[in-house]
């Protein structure tokens, strides 16, 4: 067996969840390559090889992967990857992106989003926003997975010293063209993957009231979502839509504020470890799902707790 | 311009889903369906597209159970002019359903594709990109921004912590995303028109693929119970539980 991981990265730094994608390859075998491509990657290339676990490490500099497009880094990798047993990436929006372009390339099946490896072939995978969640069989020569990040805890990133090599396969094409990156210059971290997560519904009643949740935010260092019904309802932009036609979240603490707990909201967030709900409706769905409730007044609770932490 | 939209048949995503009893999948039988959300926001954004003058004609594809001819009418209903059913079964993979589309992309000679980023149902968010290899079109996945002009699709994409834009040669593969738009109602009178539109229908036979995949569901089960915890009575209560019980703060 031999596994290829692709890292994620933006040319500068590896992006943690390859840390966790290199976990769920090492629960299915030991010869562990990761590939790096990108355009000036040295720094990226030296961290994948220090990661616990990871035997080698192969670079593809080029400027044909500097911005990651998939219609580039998917030949690449159907290349470098054909003779492997698995092909790993996060289930980043990245991995997402190209990984069902070599799964085709290959003419496989892609098994996306793992939560957990049962065997070498044999795969967890939430379905239906989480709502279900299917065992599935790979019979292909080649195993092209995406690993959910959340599912599984990061390697080790110092220790490892992992061979580094080069490759020269270089896969350019002239369809598709990348233009500019505009990514979202907040204190706050990226609610994906956000340890900490406080949410607003309709019981926040506007827009102009999210200020609240920003001030406990701040001290908590924590990402601010939204239920669809507060999106609906115009007080926050869609981008912070937490459930099952938004984000789906999985922080160590969730806490949800005015929201009432549909359906559709519980599937994007009931995976997280603790989840704490302030409402003042007592029979709110959120309570059944909440490791804490609070049943009161937000416009009370919220500034008390924003003082008190 | 031709555009080729592809929707899916799917559980109402505002209904909760139960597991079959013998854990072999999830129960369908008087669930009510919709057409995947984001299928439906790929709908609009092509007939937006025909609005603008830039699309001429909108093909609707619907793969699956005879069933989803109703999803192919709803489409219809909202402004696209014929449709294509390719009779599969219900659980046909990515794989083969791309390869399906690819030779109806061919066929019909469509100048792009318009899907949704994933269907709310096996959530596997495949199609678009596989149909990108299987055609060698490029891409602009989770789009929330399309602009097309001079050959050109410029479509931004919603990625972890922004926003990419990225220009891609025509033929082109769009997938959606939520912010891309707002989908319309049906209207009576577009309702009424739609059931004079034609479904043409096809079989995978006819196109040449082959539906097997090689992945087998072994078994579909419920998540983790997740039980209802305590009621606190105060703030200073909350806090100190996360603190010393929770150990989240």
């Amino acid at each position: 067996m031999s596994i290829l991981v692709i890292a994620d990265h933006d040319n500068a730094a590896l992006k943690p969840a390859t840390l966790n994608t290199v976990t769920a390859a090492k629960e299915i075998g030991s010869d562990i390559t990761v590939l790096v491509a990108g355009s000036g990657c040295d720094a990226v290339a030296k961290a994948a090889a220090a990661i616990d676990g990871v035997s080698k490490v192969l670079v593809a500099d080029n400027e044909a992967y500097k911005n990651q497009l998939p219609e580039n880094l998917a030949e690449l990798v159907a290349e470098v990857g054909k003779d492997a047993s698995h092909i790993l990436a996060p289930a980043t929006t990245s991995g997402k992106n190209f990984m069902p372009r070599v799964a085709a390339l290959l003419g496989v099946a892609q098994i996306s989003d793992i939560t957990a490896v049962k065997s070498e072939d044999t795969f967890v995978r939430p379905i239906y926003a989480g709502n279900a969640l299917a065992t599935v069989q790979s019979s292909d020569n080649v195993k092209v997975i995406t690993v959910r990040g959340t599912a599984f805890d990061a390697a080790v990133a110092e220790g490892g010293s992992a061979s580094v090599e080069t490759t020269d396969v270089v896969k350019t094409q002239e369809v598709a063209e990348f233009i500019s990156e505009e990514l979202t210059k907040s204190e706050r971290p990226e609610l994906t993957g956000a340890k900490i997560v406080i949410s607003g519904g309709r019981g926040m009643q506007n827009g102009e009231n999210f200020a609240m949740l920003e001030k406990v935010a701040d001290k908590l260092g924590a990402a601010i979502g939204a239920s669809r019904a507060a999106v609906d309802a115009g007080f926050v932009p869609n981008d912070m839509q937490v459930g099952q036609t938004g984000k789906i979240v999985a922080p160590e603490l969730y806490i949800a504020v005015g929201i009432s707990g549909a359906i559709q909201h519980l599937a994007g967030m009931k995976d997280s470890k603790v989840i704490v709900a302030i409402n003042k409706d007592e029979e709110a769905p959120i309570f059944q799902v909440a490791d804490y409730g609070l049943v009161a007044d937000l416009f009370k609770a919220i500034p008390e707790l924003e003082e008190k932490l | 311009m031709k555009i080729l939209v592809a929707i899916k048949r799917v559980v109402d995503p505002y209904v909760k889903v139960r597991v079959k009893a013998d854990n072999s999948g999830v129960d369908l039988a008087n669930a009510k369906m919709a057409v995947n959300p984001f299928c439906e926001i790929a709908v609009e954004e092509a007939v937006r597209l025909k609005e603008k003058g830039i699309a001429e004609e909108i093909i609707v594809v619907s793969i699956g159970e005879k069933n989803c001819q109703e999803q192919i009418r709803t489409a219809l209903a909202l402004g696209a002019d014929r449709g294509i059913h390719v009779e599969a079964p219900v659980d046909v993979q990515p794989l083969p359903v791309a390869r399906m589309l690819q030779k109806i992309v061919e066929k019909e000679g469509v100048e792009m594709v318009i899907l949704g980023k994933q269907s709310v149902d096996s959530d596997n968010n495949q199609v678009g990109q596989m149909l990108g290899a299987l055609t060698g079109m490029p891409q602009g996945t989770f789009a929330c921004k399309l602009e097309v002009a001079d050959g050109k699709a410029k479509v931004t994409r919603e990625i972890d912590g922004g926003e990419q834009t990225v220009s891609l040669k025509l033929p082109a593969i769009v997938t959606t995303d939520l912010r891309l738009n707002e989908p319309r109602y049906a209207s009576l009178p577009n309702i009424m028109k739609a059931k004079k539109k034609t479904i043409d229908s096809l079989t995978p036979e006819e196109l040449g693929v082959d539906v097997s995949s090689g992945l087998k569901v072994i078994s579909v089960e419920p998540p983790p119970a997740r039980s209802a915890g305590i009621k606190v009575e105060s703030v200073d209560e909350l806090i100190s539980k996360l603190k010393t019980e929770a150990k989240v703060i």
